[in-house]
C-alpha cells in the first residue's frame, strides 16, 4: 500500500514534538524578578540570615511573592521590576557588610516542568542586559616572572651543588650562565639536566657558557599556567562582586570572557576586574643617602619609589616576598587605635620565607609596595597591549618582631580603602597583568526592547508565511503550516534543553530566517507532486515520488547551508555566534518537520486511499 | 493556485551573455568601490567606543556636540539611534587612555552637561588588537566555508557544478558587500553574519538547480546540454520564486520590525537574496555551461538511483 505510515513512525513524529513542546513550555511561564543573597567569604547564608530577610522586608513594607534558603542562599521573589529595586536598596543597607545582594531573574517554572529538567532559554546580554567584558592576558609579562623564577632556580641549584659560576642573567627568551672553568660548566650541565628535564640546554664551551630554553611544552605549560591562574582569581573576584550567574570562560590562548548579567555599575566592576595588584615587601634602604639618591645618583641594588604622599622612598631592590604567597586578606581595625588596616595571612612557603627574611632585620624599617598594572592602551611593536607598572608604597613600618604567616599592614586613610585593597589581594596576586580589550554594556530596558522587537519580527515573519502557504497550497498549505509551527517549538525546546545555548537578538533573526527558509523543503515537495499530477499520475504515485524526488535535493541543499552554518559557529563569537546557534537547530528540525512531518501528516489524510484530487 | 501557469521551455540560456556582461559590470563595479570607498566598517572592526543613550525628551544633537566637544571629545560622531530621544556617540580609537572608562566618563559629562537625566543603554568598547583579531577570523571564516562547501559539492555532483555554484556563491558576496560599500552603510559582526548566511541561502538555491539539471541529464534522452538546463530552470522556476518570496517576506517584517540593531543584517540578507535567486539561475549554470558540462560527465559509471545510497535515511 503506498503512502502509509507503519504506526510507530507516526507515533515517533507525535512523540518528538510533544517532547519539543514540553521543553518549550518553561519559556513560556518567564522569569520572575528576584533578589538573591549569599555571604561573602566563606559565609554561609542561614536560617536567621532568612529572618533577617523577612525582618527587613516586613519593615519596609516590601510584598514578596516567596523567599526560600537553598544551598546557603537566600532567594526573594517579586512581581514586578520595582519591588525589586527597592527590596534590593533595603536589603543591602541592612546586610551589606557580611553579605552580598544581587539582583537575579529567577525562572517561574512549575515545580512538575522543573523535576522533568524544564529551564527556560538563556538569554545573551543584550536581550537580558549586562555587561560582557573580553579580558586580554599580558604574556609577555607572565613569560618574564617564569624567566626570573628560572635565574633564581638556577642559581640555588648550582650553590647546594657547590658548582661555582660567574653569573646567571636573562638572555633572550632563556637564561644564559657563565662559568670560569670548563669542568665547571659540564659538571652543571649534567646536574641540571637531571634536575630540569622540560628545559633545553645549549653549551658553548668557548664562551664558557650554557643556554637554558624552555621546551615548547614548558612554554605552553607557563602560558597555560598564567591564563588558568587568571581565570581562577577573576572568578574569585566577581564572586566578591555579588553578581547572580556571572560567566568566566577561557577564549583562545590569552583571552578570557567575563559576562555579568544584570550588572548596571560598570565603573566598579572595572575598577575590580582590571586591576591586577600585588605586594612587595622591601627594606627601606638607610645605608645611603635619600636626596643623592633623588638627584639622580641612586645606588645599585636600590631603587627609588613615592609613597601615597608623593614623597620618595629610597628600597633594596631585593624582594623579601611577594603577593603571591598570600592566601587571605581582610580589612580590620587596630584595637588600640581603631585605625583602619589590612590583616595578611601566607601560605606555609611564604611563612617561611617571610620569617628568615625579618628575622635579621628586626628594629629595621620595612616598606610594603603595592604594584597596580594597567594597560596603557599603547601597544608593543609586536601587536601586544602595553602595561605599565604603578608602585607606590603604602606603609613603611617598623618590624617587631620576627613575622610568620599571620601579620597586618597598616596605613589606610579609610575603611573604603582598606577594604578595597584587602579586595584585590585575597584572591591572591595575579601572575600576569591582565586588560580589558572588548567591553559590551546593555541597559536593562534596551534588552526589554530588544526582546520585544525580535519577538514581533519572528510572529510578523511567521504570520506572512503561513498566510502565504495556506493560499498557495490550499489543505496542504496547512500541513506545511503546522510543520512550521512544531519546528519553531522544536527550535526553542532544543534551545532550552541544550545547556550553553544562549539566545541573542541576531539568534532571534536567525530563527526569522529558518521560518521562511524551512518551507523551502515543503514547497520542492509540493512542486513535484504538483508536477508528477500533472504529467497525469495517479495521486497516490504522485505524493509518493513528489517525496522521493525531493528528498535527495533537499538533503543536499541543507547540508551544504550546515556547512556554512557549523563554520560560523566555530569560528565566529559573540553576534555570530548566537546567529549560528539557531541557524544550524533550525536546519536539522526543519528538515525532521518538514520531511517526515509533513509525511506523516499527509499520508493519514490522504495516503493510501481512492481520490481523485489533491487539495494542493 | 499558482502564480506561474508556464507552458513550454523558456529559452534561459540565450541570455547568458547578456547575464554574463551583467554580473561583470557589476562585479567590476562593486571591486572598484570596495577599493575606493572601502566598506564602512563598525566598531566591531575598528575598535574604539560607542555609547547609545537615551534622554527624557527629544534630544538637541548640537547641544550634545557642544558638551562633549567642551569635555576635550572633539572627535565625537554624534547621531540620533532609532528614536527622537535615542543618540548614538561614537569615539576613535584613543591611545594614552584607560579606554574602557569612557564610556562612564562621557556619561558623567552629559549629565552635567545637559542637565537631564540620562540613561545609559548601551556601550560598547572594543581595542584594536580584538578588531584585528575578528577582521582576521571573519575573512577566514568565508574562506572556510567557500572550500567546505567546494568540496562538498565537487564529491556529491561534479567538479564543474562546485566551480559553477562557488563562482555564484563569490558573486553574491561580492555584490552584497559592493552595495554597503556604494551606500556607506555600516558593516558590522551581524552583517558579516548576514553574508554568511547569503552564502548558505544562494547555496541552497543554486544546489536545487545543479540537482535538477543533473537529473534531467540522466533523464532526457534528446537535447543539448543548452536545452536541458533550460528545461531544467523553467521547472524550478516557481520553486525558486516561492522560497525567494517566503524569505523576502520574513525578511521585511525583521527590517521593520526588528529594530535599528538588525537594520543591517535585514539590508544585507534582502540585498543577498535578491543577488542569490539570479545567480542561482545565471551564474551557476553558465559557469557550468562555459566549463563543457555534457551527458557523459553526468551519467554514473554504476548506473544506480540517485539517492539509493541512502535508504536507510528514506522515510
Amino acid at each position: 500500500m503506498l503512502n502509509k505510515y507503519p504506526l510507530w513512525k507516526t507515533l515517533m513524529v507525535v512523540f518528538i514534538v510533544a517532547i519539543g513542546a514540553l521543553y518549550a513550555l518553561p519559556n513560556y511561564y518567564g522569569e520572575d524578578p528576584a533578589v538573591q543573597i549569599s555571604g561573602t567569604r566563606g559565609v554561609q547564608a542561614d536560617l536567621s540570615t532568612l529572618d533577617a530577610v523577612k525582618d527587613t522586608l516586613a519593615q519596609a513594607n516590601i510584598t514578596y511573592q516567596s523567599v526560600a534558603l537553598t544551598n546557603g542562599q537566600v532567594l526573594v521573589r517579586f512581581s514586578d521590576y520595582k519591588t525589586q529595586q527597592t527590596a534590593n536598596e533595603s536589603l543591602s543597607a541592612s546586610l551589606g557588610d557580611t553579605y552580598s545582594v544581587a539582583l537575579n531573574l529567577t525562572p517561574a517554572t512549575p515545580e512538575w516542568l522543573a523535576s522533568l529538567g524544564g529551564v527556560p532559554m538563556k538569554l545573551g546580554l543584550d536581550l537580558s542586559g549586562g555587561v560582557h567584558f573580553l579580558m586580554e592576558v599580558d604574556m609577555k609579562t607572565a613569560m618574564g616572572r617564569a624567566q626570573e623564577n628560572m635565574i633564581g632556580d638556577f642559581r640555588t641549584s648550582l650553590r647546594n651543588e657547590k658548582i661555582r659560576y660567574r653569573s646567571v642573567k636573562e638572555s633572550g627568551n632563556g637564561v644564559e650562565v657563565i662559568f670560569r672553568k670548563l669542568d665547571d660548566l659540564e659538571n652543571a650541565e649534567d646536574v641540571l639536566k637531571r634536575t630540569y628535564g622540560d628545559y633545553l640546554f645549549v653549551d658553548n664551551e668557548d664562551k664558557l657558557s650554557l643556554k637554558i630554553t624552555m621546551t615548547d611544552a614548558k612554554l605552553k605549560e607557563t602560558r597555560e599556567y598564567a591564563l588558568q591562574q587568571n581565570i581562577t582569581i577573576i572568578r574569585n573576584r566577581v564572586n566578591e562582586l555579588g553578581v547572580a550567574e556571572p560567566l568566566v570562560q577561557r577564549q583562545g590562548a590569552k583571552h578570557i570572557v567575563v559576562e555579568l548579567p544584570g550588572v548596571q555599575d560598570t565603573a566598579r566592576a572595572k575598577e575590580i576586574l582590571g586591576a591586577t595588584a600585588t605586594l612587595q615587601f622591601h627594606m627601606v634602604d638607610q645605608e645611603h643617602d635619600l636626596r643623592d639618591a633623588v638627584n639622580g645618583r641612586v645606588p645599585p641594588g636600590s631603587f627609588l619609589v613615592n609613597d601615597q604622599d608623593g614623597r620618595p622612598q629610597l628600597l633594596k631592590k631585593r624582594i623579601m616576598l611577594r603577593g603571591e604567597h598570600i592566601i587571605g586578606a581582610a580589612p580590620s581595625r587596630d584595637q588600640q587605635t581603631s585605625r583602619p588596616q589590612v590583616s595578611i595571612d601566607l601560605d606555609s612557603k611564604g611563612g617561611s620565607i617571610f620569617s628568615n627574611a625579618t628575622k635579621d632585620n628586626i628594629g629595621k624599617p620595612m616598606a610594603t609596595v603595592f604594584i597596580e598594572s594597567k594597560a596603557t592602551g599603547e601597544k608593543n611593536p609586536d601587536g601586544s597591549l602595553k602595561f605599565t607598572q604603578v608602585q607606590e608604597v603604602i606603609s613603611v613600618a617598623t618590624i617587631q618582631a620576627r613575622l610568620g604567616s599571620k601579620f597586618v599592614i597598616t596605613g589606610q586613610e579609610s575603611p573604603a580603602e582598606s577594604q578595597n585593597l584587602a579586595l584585590l589581594l585575597r584572591a591572591g596576586a595575579l601572575i600576569a597583568p591582565i586588560a580589558i580589550v572588548e567591553e559590551r554594556t546593555v541597559g536593562p530596558s534596551l534588552g526589554a526592547e530588544n526582546v520585544e522587537l525580535g519577538m514581533q519580527a519572528i510572529l510578523w515573519g511567521f504570520a506572512l508565511v503561513l498566510l502565504f502557504m495556506m493560499v498557495y497550497y490550499r489543505k496542504f498549505g496547512i500541513v506545511a503550516n503546522l510543520a512550521l509551527a512544531a519546528n519553531l517549538v522544536l527550535i526553542i525546546g532544543i534551545m532550552s534543553l541544550i545547556p550553553g545555548a544562549t539566545l541573542t537578538l541576531p539568534g532571534m533573526a536567525g530563527i526569522v530566517l529558518t521560518v521562511g527558509m524551512a518551507v523551502d523543503a515543503n514547497v520542492l515537495i509540493f512542486e513535484r507532486i504538483r508536477e508528477e499530477l500533472r504529467e497525469g499520475k495517479t495521486v497516490q504515485q504522485s505524493i509518493h515520488h513528489g517525496y522521493d524526488s525531493a528528498f535527495s535535493t533537499i538533503i543536499d541543499a541543507n547540508i551544504t547551508t550546515l556547512i556554512a552554518a557549523l563554520i560560523l559557529f566555530a569560528v565566529g563569537t559573540g553576534p555570530i555566534k548566537g546567529f549560528a546557534v539557531t541557524l544550524s537547530i533550525g536546519i536539522i528540525t526543519s528538515m525532521f518537520t518538514s520531511i517526515i512531518g509533513t509525511r506523516a501528516v499527509v499520508n493519514a489524510l490522504w495516503g493510501g486511499k481512492k481520490i481523485d484530487k489533491l487539495p494542493i | 493556485m499558482q502564480i506561474l501557469k508556464i507552458k513550454e521551455t523558456l529559452a534561459f540560456m540565450s541570455y547568458r551573455k547578456l547575464a554574463s556582461i551583467f554580473s561583470i559590470i557589476l562585479v567590476v563595479a562593486s571591486l572598484t568601490s570596495l577599493a575606493t570607498n572601502k566598506l564602512n566598517f563598525g566598531l566591531d572592526f575598528t575598535g574604539g567606543t560607542l555609547l547609545e543613550v537615551g534622554f527624557e525628551q527629544p534630544a538637541d544633537l548640537s547641544k550634545v556636540r557642544t558638551v562633549l566637544e567642551a569635555g576635550g571629545f572633539e572627535d565625537a560622531v554624534v547621531q540620533l539611534f532609532g528614536s527622537s530621544n535615542d543618540v548614538l556617540i561614537r569615539l576613535g580609537q584613543r591611545d594614552n587612555v584607560k579606554a574602557e572608562m569612557l564610556g562612564n566618563q562621557i556619561l558623567g559629562i552629559l549629565e552635567q552637561g545637559t542637565g537631564q537625566n540620562i540613561e545609559m543603554r548601551r556601550i560598547e568598547f572594543v581595542g584594536a588588537n580584538v578588531g584585528d583579531e575578528l577582521t582576521e577570523q571573519g575573512g577566514l571564516a568565508m574562506l572556510t566555508a567557500l572550500i567546505c562547501i567546494l568540496v562538498y559539492v565537487a564529491f556529491r555532483f561534479e567538479w564543474r557544478f562546485a566551480l559553477g555554484s562557488v563562482t555564484a556563491l563569490a558573486h553574491d558576496v561580492i555584490l552584497t558587500l559592493g552595495l554597503f560599500s556604494v551606500l556607506g552603510l555600516e558593516f558590522d559582526l551581524t552583517v558579516l553574519a548576514a553574508i554568511l548566511a547569503v552564502i548558505g541561502y544562494s547555496l541552497n538555491d543554486t544546489i536545487v538547480v545543479s540537482d535538477r539539471i543533473r537529473e534531467n541529464f540522466r533523464k532526457v534522452r534528446k537535447g543539448t546540454p543548452e536545452e536541458i538546463i533550460n528545461i531544467s530552470l523553467t521547472q524550478t522556476l516557481s520553486r525558486t520564486m516561492i522560497t525567494s518570496l517566503t524569505t523576502f517576506l520574513v525578511l521585511l517584517a525583521l527590517f521593520f520590525k526588528g529594530g535599528a540593531l538588525i537594520h543591517g543584517f535585514a539590508t544585507a540578507l534582502l540585498f543577498g537574496i535578491v543577488v542569490g535567486t539570479y545567480s542561482s539561475i545565471y551564474v551557476a549554470s553558465t559557469v557550468a555551461l562555459a566549463l563543457g558540462i555534457s551527458k557523459e560527465d553526468l551519467i554514473p559509471e554504476v548506473i544506480e538511483k540517485e539517492g539509493a545510497d541512502q535508504d536507510e535515511l528514506r522515510m
